[in-house]
């Protein structure tokens, strides 16, 4: 069992088209540089310089936001479905 | 160019002027790789804000859901600005930059009698409005 990880469009090619990969981790973060390791620069487009989450995505843990759950340090585990989406907002 | 039928284009107004001063938003959903805007959605402004607006997190996961299950495209991504002129901000370039393949539209509320309804590309922070064409078709 791992921890799958659904890719929005913008962000395949770091996965090579892939619309989903597998990973594993303790925590989000953990899971990020997991995926880091074979799918270089996708941890950059996720977490930003300060270590939190990018603004720039929305990352749902089974469909919370985690931003409503522990951020970066969310618990996860096999099994569980991490969708990451390009957030859509602007001024 | 945007093509886009008089019904979605009354539409998207009618949220707009609906919300003011409130920034609204919303997308208009196609047919894959068809760049027909035909299915209208307006979407809560999570920001509920005059001069910011950002899709609320499960209405975006629901849209996502549906345009995959449905083999469509978001072909539109609308939004006002309620005092300023329809014309991406920097806010709107750095995030639009998240969705080149859509459609840019944006409504300016600021004038009640006059609409303003223009259309750009946002690419690597690159803007470049697009004539819009306003055709009779129906939703």
């Amino acid at each position: 069992m791992a921890i799958e990880v659904r890719i929005p469009t913008i962000l395949r090619s770091y996965t090579g088209g892939e619309k989903s990969v597998e990973g594993k981790g303790d925590t989000l973060g953990d899971l990020f540089s997991d995926l880091d390791a074979r799918h270089g620069g996708l941890r950059g487009r996720l977490v930003s310089d300060d270590g939190g989450l990018n603004r720039f995505v929305n990352v749902y843990l089974n469909d919370e936001d985690v931003r409503f759950l522990g951020g970066i340090e969310t618990p996860v585990a096999d099994g569980d479905v991490v969708t990451i989406l390009p957030a859509v907002a602007g001024g | 160019m945007l093509r886009i039928g008089q019904d979605v284009y009354d539409a998207i107004v009618a949220h707009a002027r609906r919300d003011h001063p409130d920034e609204a938003c919303g997308v208009v959903t196609g047919p894959a790789g068809s760049d027909q805007a035909v299915n209208f959605r307006p979407m809560l402004n999570a920001a509920r804000s005059p001069t910011f607006f950002e899709f609320e997190s499960g209405e975006l996961l629901a849209l996502y859901r549906d345009v995959d299950e449905r083999d469509e495209d978001i072909v539109v991504i609308y939004h006002s600005h309620t005092a300023t002129e329809a014309y991406p901000s920097r806010t709107d370039i750095t995030f639009g930059s998240n969705s080149p393949d859509s459609h840019w539209v944006l409504v300016s509320t600021r004038d009640p009698e006059a609409v303003e309804f223009r259309s750009f590309r946002i690419v690597d922070g690159e803007v470049t409005e697009e004539p819009v064409e306003v055709t009779n078709g129906k939703m």
